[in-house]
């Protein structure tokens, strides 16, 4: 946290004249975009879009409570001084209805990317996730970024995802001169509401019998600060963030010293699509394969090209799950 | 240090321990407990120093990359891999008696092992990766590559992870060998080790991966001959359509199985494996196959003749 504070902080005093430059955050009153706007309204004048109410917000920042299919969204950008968007605005929850899920995520995005091509933002920064390439018993130990996206394969409520990083790819060519960057993170832990580390704060943990995967996660200061970098000028491309390296899954468990339930795979994934359908658990039955199968990055490019390293050891980053 | 097993009791949800609460039955059972835990690691030494003296040595002189956590980015855990070395070098030293000729042949740094395939079971495998853990000085970690299937098996795809087994694609070659790394390649796959009695020791087809990967990473390859496996289960014919109906690569036919138990264990023949001089190859790693083939029916007809060599050399079966 401090490390990552103190880069921004420099980076600020640097782009002074920047100063005044216009960020949009969409999903700006989510956990992770608080964050991000905690760390860039020094820098850069913050303006949020989401249809949640921003009552902590700095007094600097504004909030534009709308809902991002809305056409109004397009008076964010009328005037024409955005500098950059950080589209953080994706809705995550299985338990969405499929069609509200699908427009929020696809055409909400896709008028979106309509907004910045009008208004010739040069700079969009989107938080996709390594979950697009998906836990399959035959990916490599480290999946590089050109990897297909195959994580749609037996899990349906990620394809949404899936379809904005694919529409982030193809305005690349849409729109060459602007500067797109999609960011691929590992399991993002902290105070996060998102599936890993719901997980990992469960009071006893259910694994799958026999199965123990290297898995990777990253603490959520460490992807505000690469979110960060990547609103530095001449920065593109699709970057994998990876954390402070792999560990079994067991392991994992040992350091937060939480109990584990080893379950048989067969019985689970049965078991879990009743439990789903009752709404008995948060956890629908094809994210059991993220226990299973691998599904780790290279992140080799973002340390290169982005500059980016994780300020958090693999401890820190486990243990940040339980500050709420 | 005396109450463990007891205190463990009491902790149990169902109340059994209370029972057992500071009683006598709890101090019997934790002294039981203590003593068949002696006298389980009493065995577990004198079976380590039967078998290998020097392991505590080789495992540490084995060099590996297990950080904080205990493993390797791949997942490779040297404590597991402790244990399965154990077991695996008593069944090289004891039941196939291998002789292992040249280990020293084997270059320092990224290595390319070639070997031909047999035995309807993978225990050729086995006995290269353990022969260049007991023979080779420093010891190495050969990195076998398994079938993507094994993947989805509990418990079996844990087990061979943590030995230092990796998936076989491309991406996790390269990165091994670019760690200098060994890796183990059976060019023949499933059709070398499916082989029949009568077209023993007889090379099937090679596959062209592992030349281009030796190319694109100007990797030594060792051409390696395993005599014996072919005899560890007699097949005397493969099924082809009931192999296809169940699924399998094959389906051999194996008299000796027809004994209950026993027929199981594989024939406890000697199993001689040679090493031969390291090969390098230079080109383009994206030329024609047939390019390709040509180098790789180098290497080929090497392990041929050092495969009859070996035959020929052979007292017997069993000897």
């Amino acid at each position: 946290m401090r490390a990552g504070a103190k880069s921004t902080r420099k980076g600020g005093r640097n782009d002074e004249v920047e100063r005044v430059s216009k960020v949009v955050v969409t999903g700006i009153c989510g956990r992770l975009g608080k964050r991000v706007t905690r760390m860039l309204h020094r820098a850069y004048s913050v303006e949020g879009i989401d249809r949640r109410p921003f009552p902590e917000r700095p007094k600097d920042v504004i909030h534009h409570q709308i809902d991002i299919r809305r056409k109004k969204c397009r008076d964010v950008f009328r005037h024409g001084d955005v500098a950059a968007v950080v589209h953080l605005g994706i809705m995550h929850d299985p338990r969405a209805s499929t069609e509200d899920r699908h427009t929020w995520n696809v055409d909400g995005f896709a008028k979106l990317l309509e907004y910045l091509d009008q208004y010739h933002v040069p700079k969009l920064v989107v938080l996709s996730s390594a979950n697009v390439y998906g836990p399959r018993p035959g990916n490599p130990q480290f999946l590089t970024e050109e990897a297909p996206l195959m994580g749609g394969q037996n899990f349906p409520e990620i394809r949404d995802l899936i379809e904005v990083d694919m529409l982030a790819q193809s305005y690349f060519w849409r729109k060459p001169e602007t500067e797109t960057v999609i960011l691929r993170p590992v399991h993002i832990l902290g105070s996060v509401k998102n599936a890993p580390s719901n997980y990992l704060r469960r009071e006893w943990v259910p694994t799958l019998m026999g199965f123990d995967p290297m898995v990777q996660v990253i603490h959520e200061d460490d992807v505000v600060g690469a979110i960060v970098r990547a609103l530095t000028p001449g920065v593109r491309g699709i970057f994998n963030l990876t954390g402070p390296g792999e560990i079994p899954l067991s392991r994992a468990l040992d350091i937060l010293h939480k109990p584990s339930v080893p379950l048989p795979a067969s019985v689970i994934t049965r078991v879990q699509k009743r439990l789903w359908r009752w709404r008995l658990t948060a956890f629908p039955a094809p994210e059991y394969d993220h226990i299973r199968f691998v599904c780790m990055v290279d992140g080799r490019r973002a340390r290169e090209v982005l500059g980016f390293a994780p300020a958090h050891g693999l401890r820190d980053t486990l243990e940040a799950v339980q500050d709420l | 240090m005396r109450s463990e097993p007891s205190r463990a009791l009491v902790r149990t949800r169902w109340g059994v321990g209370r029972l057992f609460q500071s009683g006598a039955p709890g101090q019997a059972l934790g002294l039981v407990g203590q003593a068949m835990g002696k006298a389980l690691s009493r065995l577990q030494r004198i079976g380590q120093d039967l078998v290998i003296p020097d392991l505590e040595d080789r495992m540490r002189r084995l060099p590996h990359r297990a950080g904080e956590f205990g493993v390797d980015e791949f997942g490779f855990d040297p404590k597991v891999a402790r244990q399965a070395v154990l077991a695996a070098a008593w069944i090289y030293r004891y039941w196939f008696r291998a002789e292992a000729h040249g280990v020293a042949r084997v270059p320092p740094g990224r290595v390319l092992l070639i070997a031909n395939h047999s035995g309807q079971v993978p225990i050729d495998g086995l006995i290269i990766g353990i022969a260049l853990f007991l023979e080779a000085e420093p010891p190495r970690l050969v990195r076998a590559m398994v079938e993507r299937w094994a993947q989805t098996l509990p418990f079996v795809s844990e087990f061979f992870v943590r030995c230092g087994q990796v998936l076989g694609v491309p991406e996790n070659c390269r990165r091994l060998l670019e760690n200098e790394e060994a890796i183990l390649v059976f060019p023949e796959g499933a059709r070398g080790i499916s082989k029949t009695i009568d077209s023993a020791y007889k090379l099937t087809e090679f596959g062209l991966g592992f030349m281009r990967l030796a190319l694109e990473t100007r990797t030594p390859i060792v051409p390696i001959a395993v005599v014996g496996g072919e005899e560890q289960y007699v097949s005397v014919a493969d099924v082809k359509p009931l192999a296809r109906l169940l699924g399998m690569p094959a389906f051999p036919i194996v008299p000796q199985m027809l004994i209950p138990i026993v027929g199981m264990l594989p024939l406890p023949v000697k199993y001689h494996v040679y090493f031969g001089e390291p090969m390098t190859f230079t080109g383009d790693p994206d030329d024609e196959d047939s390019v390709i083939e040509e180098k790789v029916w180098v290497v080929k007809s090497t392990i041929q003749s050092m495969i009859n060599r070996g035959l020929k050399e052979r007292r017997g079966l069993f000897r």
